[in-house]
């Protein structure tokens, strides 16, 4: 297995190392925001395990993706929601 | 839609459900372990494999319960059936009994800035650092109630993060009784003394909390009031929550009966519902201690082996007398009931703001009314939040409790015919 996992998080590639969540590599590329909420506001992650779905994302065109739950795989692509 | 049967399906495979799992498994029953994060170990053991969790994990594995990720339970379509979503894919599992090993989550308090980028939980933050997000050299503010801060700051700052405060809502001299009260309990006891040593030098607040969080497009700086005097504190991430609460949505859409918060349960473990058991959090915030002895139970007594079970009483007997005590001294201080301002969004998922939903007399009325709680979390963080700023008590959950994407189900529909 690889060490290292390759993705685009906004068309820009982000490596990260294997087992990272999706949600800390969007983070590790510099992304707080990961979504609008109904009112406009930015919003990132809370929970962290997968309750408050905060920190959902679009992943490979699949939209509400809670990117908490998720791991990263080789050549994802990653697009908030913003 | 694929159909799998087992004696004993266990949801959730933290401490509580590892346990459970196992203890049926080797008593004979065809098991099947079901969760919803990626790796087994559940919230405490997320991510790493720990001394603890380790044996633990083996324990499960060479049991030959069958074991379920990224699984997370959707409805019950009818008695001794579940259905589930798992990875994308429905699935019915049939069971002939349910043991509920859903654990807790954290309870969020409201108040202005709380949704700011990079204001989290505390386990939160600590679930995204052992998830890979790097926190050298990050300013950090560990904020909200309980033992759990502790860990979260000591665990953060082991990672390289500059703890800046820890800022807990309970006062000091209740605190200070609750630690003396551990002197019964070394192992406890021992555990408090490493994590001050690894907290040295950090400056811990008494009754003081967060009264906002600014920044522009994410957190910049938290103001707290520390006795009603105002600290302000530049960081890059506010780890903040009150305390737990306990999964609660699956044992209500089944009909368990809830006491004071919590799944009701006999000696065995047993709810009021025929076949299914309770263990770990939803049956009282007893942490790893309580999980592991009321999982064992639940497990052995679901597989028939009551007078094996019966070896685990003390020790679960123990960890919910160090629960009451641990609920004394952390309670919510009353002052904290004006942090969320009438402008301050409550429900995150709808954006409803607090007044707005005390205009209604009870949950349901502001729900018709506002949304609140009718989003993708379908009340999990507002629902504690408003029960305890404003009384309004969520009474019942609708499938499904976890929001699916329709064409899966429709897809699997379809494949079935």
């Amino acid at each position: 297995m690889a060490d290292t996992v390759r993705l685009t998080v906004n068309g820009k590639a982000v490596a990260v190392p294997a087992g990272t969540t999706i949600a800390a590599a969007v983070l590790r590329s510099g992304v707080a925001a990961f979504r609008r909420s109904v009112r406009g506001q930015p919003r990132g992650p809370l929970c962290g395990m997968g309750i408050c779905f905060e920190c959902r994302l679009t992943v490979n065109g699949e939209a509400h993706v809670r990117s908490c739950q998720g791991l990263v795989a080789e050549g994802i692509e990653v697009r908030t929601d913003v | 839609m694929s159909e799998i049967a087992y004696d004993v399906l266990v949801v959730g495979a933290g401490p509580a459900g590892i346990a459970a799992g196992a203890a049926a498994a080797e008593s004979g029953a065809r098991v099947c372990v079901l969760d919803d994060n990626p790796a087994p170990g559940g919230q405490i053991w997320r991510g790493a494999v720990t001394k603890d969790a380790a044996p633990w994990i083996e324990r499960l594995r060479l049991s030959g319960a069958h074991r379920m990720q990224q699984t997370c339970v959707i409805d019950r379509p009818r008695d001794g059936r579940l259905l589930v979503d798992s990875n994308g894919r429905p699935a019915v599992i049939a069971y002939n009994k349910l043991i509920l090993a859903t654990g807790a989550r954290e309870r969020f308090l409201p108040f202005p800035g709380w949704t700011l980028p990079n204001v989290m939980g505390a386990g939160g933050l600590q679930a995204m650092v052992k998830g890979g997000l790097p926190v050298e050299d990050k300013r950090v503010v560990v904020a909200g109630s309980g033992p759990l801060l502790l860990a979260v700051a000591a665990y953060l700052r082991q990672r390289g993060a500059q703890v800046l405060m820890i800022a807990e809502q309970a006062s000091w001299a209740n605190v200070r009784r609750f630690a003396l009260s551990l002197i019964h309990q070394p192992a406890k006891l021992l555990d408090a003394a490493r994590l001050k040593l690894a907290l040295l030098g950090v400056t811990h607040h008494y009754h003081c909390h967060p009264r906002a969080a600014e920044g522009d497009g994410k957190l910049e700086r938290v103001l707290l009031d520390a006795r009603g005097k105002e600290i302000r504190v530049e960081c890059d991430y506010l780890a903040c929550g009150f305390g737990l609460v306990p999964n609660l949505e699956l044992p209500w859409l089944l009909g368990c009966e809830i006491r004071r918060g919590f799944v009701a349960v006999n000696e065995w473990q047993e709810t009021s519902v025929r076949d299914v058991w309770c263990a770990g959090e939803p049956v009282g915030i007893g942490g790893l201690a309580l999980a592991l002895a009321s999982g064992e139970i639940a497990g052995l007594a679901a597989a028939g082996r009551r007078q094996r079970a019966r070896q685990f009483f003390s020790a679960r007997d123990k960890a919910l007398r160090f629960q009451v005590a641990m609920e004394e001294a952390f309670a919510l201080r009353n002052e904290l009931k004006t942090i969320a301002t009438p402008e301050t969004i409550v429900c995150r998922c709808e954006d409803v703001t607090l007044d707005r939903i005390t205009r209604h007399a009870s949950w349901r009325a502001a729900k018709l009314a506002t949304r609140c709680g009718m989003g993708p979390c379908q009340g999990r963080v507002c629902g504690p939040a408003l029960e305890f700023l404003t009384g309004l008590q969520m009474d019942s959950v609708r499938a499904p409790i976890f929001p699916v994407p329709l064409g899966a189900f429709l897809t699997g529909e379809a494949e079935q015919s």
